[in-house]
């Protein structure tokens, strides 16, 4: 009897074994590849490609496979991997302004320079299951070749900005906090936030998001921009004194603009809430966006009584490395805390008794 | 340009380990096994101590000289820093203020400075009698070449804690620590 | 390098890492009970499993060392298993089931029967390092309680217990006061075992790699369960005798045995409870 509570090393070599039969699933059936899982899975491999700070579809794909679909362990392997590998040097930053637009539309103007680009979008299809995708086989006819407009697209609030009317971000050139290597410090400064959303959860910032907007946090937004495309990575080593490109990657943006009532120092104007996210997701960097400009709260002057208004609450819980790890570690052992947490239960209720019946 | 560790990563982990030792036990001599050849006058065991623990993320001041600032530098890769700011400092000859050094704050008193401080001599034998934690009774530490009123001056840092500087010293091969929480009582 | 995982460092983490973790462990073993905030990396397991104490061990590790792993107090615990796998592949040390024999034991949870020994290192696996998270969540303001040295928050918590129920509440992580000075987290580890950290002959370093934080005990200090003169902290085990050593002063795993009520007690420590003759 006592002997079987132990786990021992047979055990998890079972497990294990059992594991790898459970992700191959019929072997009567071809096994995914990882480049079909890469083409074909796409938005899938971006999300663990984001939420496990890698930039590298290949190996969001493998860790993908690897982790039967589960992108939260997909994106664990990946963060696992990226955490021993040598930092060799610091990219310039990227310029989003020269991204090769994949799509880039405003909800704030009609037209503006560049155009609305609807691009590779869910945004009107109608959700029904189209069951000739269950068919094999069947290759979509090419869309129209779009028109690729070569000349830089000026953001939204570039162009707020001319006017006067939007806030501008004070540019600095402070080196930013790195998180994966110091651990977090509040305050937390606007560059250490966003580092620590763009790879957090995609559901826990789409949940605060969420909250702002029905009144949990004060936010009154409009998608000025969403931009999605590749832009250029590049490196400026010491010894070249130029910049180097290094590759291209696809990054999604979204600029939201929010009503701002100004104060004694600044005139009424718009403020900025942004999101910036590792390969295709709309919702995840809309979702940073609302949470970023919620989290402006104090340096605006306005009361910050809500979750996505709190630094800490939003910092140390979006992470989903991190959360779930700590949720989880529920299911390893407590015998020895809950043994005790039983004797002082019996301990209390004893003196309860006892009590009542003096 | 004299050699650093024979195998830097064996070599790092036990001059580590020789310090964790040394602040485990303060006042107790230990001997550092892996010994680069630190040039002159930096003491072996303050170079393997910075080895061991400076890197590009620590600044360090230190009075050697510039063949050990050249040595120093490369191996560690460590930044020069003024004693205000450094997190490592070595002193092979009497130490500036001990106050003018990073002390941390009370939110962070890790940030105070470990400072490598070169003596002529550490002999377990009369002279100092220590007490605080990491010390089961007393710990008796004779040491030899401290520049007049060190204990004095070390001691006005006491009713600072926790912030502090914690001291390890070094003499040739050998070393022993001070952490911020020893108490040092002189024979008379 | 002896390590037996090839394309891995010397004990998995790579040399930058591991000096940063060891001057935080340095200024902890010099700021008894105070957190060192450092820059914890993910690990190959998952936080909450004991990232923090793997940190904390890789770093100390050396190829001389002889390695124990124990959760529950339990050398076989899968957990500790898994641990203790990952210490040999990573690092190719010797490993063993013994408290004496060890110069390094991670644990989750515990803390050996057989006391510790000058020169043995315990390196504790920490969930949540902020002793007052339950009352101040806020990691700024819990810095600055510290920082002050003002506890009253934890003190008032453990008298309203007292009030409630007539005995303080907490029966396991029960908060001690190092050095007079700083409130520490024992970790989990039940409150049988806090007394074994107060002048104990071993050091005693923390590692909570999710909270990213380091603390540490050094031998010999002064370690005391917070309470109160007319309620003194009263470590608690079990009213019974091991059913295989017969030991009545070990802690004990209560252990169902059919669904009629049937319970027999056994050594958590497996280790202390095999090197006993059996009854």
């Amino acid at each position: 009897m006592y002997v079987s509570v132990k786990g021992g090393e047979t055990a998890i070599g079972h497990a294990h074994a059992w594991l790898a039969e459970a992700r191959r699933g019929d072997p009567a059936l071809p096994e995914l590849t990882v480049a079909q899982i890469e083409e074909q899975l796409a938005l899938a491999v971006d999300r663990v490609m984001a939420e496990g700070a890698c930039a590298d579809r290949g190996l969001a794909a493998l860790a993908l496979k690897q982790a039967r679909g589960d992108s939260t362990e997909a994106a664990f392997l990946l963060r696992a991997y990226r955490t021993t590998l040598p930092r060799f040097g610091y990219t310039l930053p990227v310029d989003t302004g020269a991204m090769a637009i994949q799509r880039r539309i405003s909800s704030t103007y009609k037209d503006l320079p560049g155009g609305q680009v609807l691009g590779p979008t869910f945004d009107y299809t109608h959700r029904l299951l189209d069951f000739a995708l269950a068919a094999e086989g069947l290759d979509p006819p090419p869309p129209a070749e779009a028109e690729q407009g070569a000349q830089r697209m000026p953001q939204v609030t570039e162009i707020l900005a001319q006017e006067g009317l939007m806030a501008p971000d004070a540019p600095s050139n402070a080196e930013p906090p790195d998180l994966t290597r110091e651990p977090l410090a509040f305050p937390a400064n606007r560059a250490l936030r966003l580092q620590a959303m763009a790879r957090g959860d995609e559901g826990f910032l789409l949940s605060l998001g969420y909250s702002t907007q029905r009144g949990y946090g004060n936010a009154h937004p409009f998608v000025g921009e969403i931009r999605m495309g590749e832009v250029s990575v590049e490196i400026e080593p010491p010894e070249l004194g130029f910049a180097i490109d290094i590759g291209d990657m696809v990054v999604t943006e979204c600029q939201m603009v929010n009503q701002f009532v100004g104060n004694a120092e600044a005139p009424p104007q718009f403020t900025r809430g942004y999101g910036l996210v590792v390969g295709q997701n709309e919702r995840k960097a809309m979702a940073m966006a609302l949470v970023d400009r919620a989290l402006r709260a104090p340096e605006l002057g306005e009361e910050a009584t809500a979750p996505a208004q709190s630094p800490e609450f939003v910092l140390y819980h979006c992470d989903n490395v991190e959360s779930t790890g700590f949720v989880e570690h529920l299911k390893l052992p407590h015998y020895v805390d809950f043994q005790s947490e039983l004797e002082k239960i019996r301990a209390i209720r004893a003196r309860w008794f006892a009590e009542r019946t003096e | 340009m004299t050699p650093g560790f024979d195998n830097p990563v064996l070599g790092a982990q036990s001059s580590f380990r020789a310090m964790l030792h040394a602040l485990s036990h303060p006042g107790r001599i230990i001997r550092l096994a892996d010994l680069p050849a630190a040039p002159a006058p930096l003491a072996p065991a303050a170079g393997a101590a910075a080895l061991a623990m400076c890197d590009a993320d620590t600044l360090l001041w230190h009075d050697a000289g510039e063949q050990a600032a050249a040595w120093l530098r490369f191996h560690t890769g460590a930044p020069w820093g003024a004693p205000r700011e450094a997190r490592f400092a070595i002193a092979t000859g009497a130490p500036p203020p001990l106050a003018g050094f990073c002390l941390g704050s009370d939110e962070a008193p890790q940030d105070g400075a470990t400072l490598l401080l070169q003596v002529a001599g550490l002999e377990a034998a009369a002279g100092w009698l220590l007490t605080g934690p990491g010390i089961q009774h007393e710990t008796a530490l004779c040491v030899t070449g401290l520049p007049p009123g060190f204990v004095a001056e070390r001691a006005a840092l006491g009713a600072l804690f926790p912030r502090g500087l914690d001291i390890i010293l070094c003499a040739d091969a050998l070393i022993a620590a001070l952490p911020r929480t020893t108490s040092i009582r002189e024979r008379a | 390098m002896n390590a037996a995982l090839t394309g891995y460092n010397f004990g998995y983490l790579d040399e930058a890492t591991k000096r940063m973790i060891r001057r935080a462990l340095l200024k902890a073993v010099c700021i008894p009970g105070h957190q060192v905030p450092f820059g914890a990396r993910e690990m190959p397991l998952p936080y909450g499993w004991g990232t923090g104490g793997i940190q904390v061990t890789a770093s100390v590790l050396g190829p001389d060392d002889v390695l124990k792993v124990i959760d529950q107090g339990a050398d076989d615990t899968t957990n500790a298993v898994s641990i203790r796998r990952f210490f040999n592949r990573v690092a190719g040390v010797a490993t063993t089931e013994s408290t004496a024999e060890a110069t390094i034991i991670q644990t989750r949870h515990r803390i050996p029967e057989t006391p510790l020994s000058e020169g043995q290192i315990l390196v504790y696996q920490v969930p949540m390092p902020e002793p007052l998270f339950r009352l101040e969540p806020r990691v700024a303001e819990s810095t600055r309680l510290h920082a002050m040295a003002e506890y009253g928050l934890m003190q008032v918590k453990l008298y309203e217990d007292i009030a409630r129920q007539g005995e303080v509440a907490t029966s396991y992580n029960h908060p001690v006061m190092v050095n007079h000075r700083y409130l520490m987290s024992p970790s989990p580890i039940p409150a049988f075992d806090n007394p074994k950290m107060h002048m104990n002959a071993g050091l005693q370093l923390f590692g909570a790699g999710r909270e990213k934080r380091i603390y540490a005990v050094p031998p010999y200090t002064d370690v005391r369960s917070l309470d109160f003169e007319d309620h003194p902290f009263k470590p608690v085990r079990a009213p019974h005798a091991c059913a295989i050593c017969g030991s009545e002063e070990s802690y004990l795993d209560e252990v169902i045995t059919d669904d009629q009520g049937g319970r027999m007690h056994v050594c958590s420590d497996t280790d202390y409870c095999a090197s006993r003759p059996p009854v």
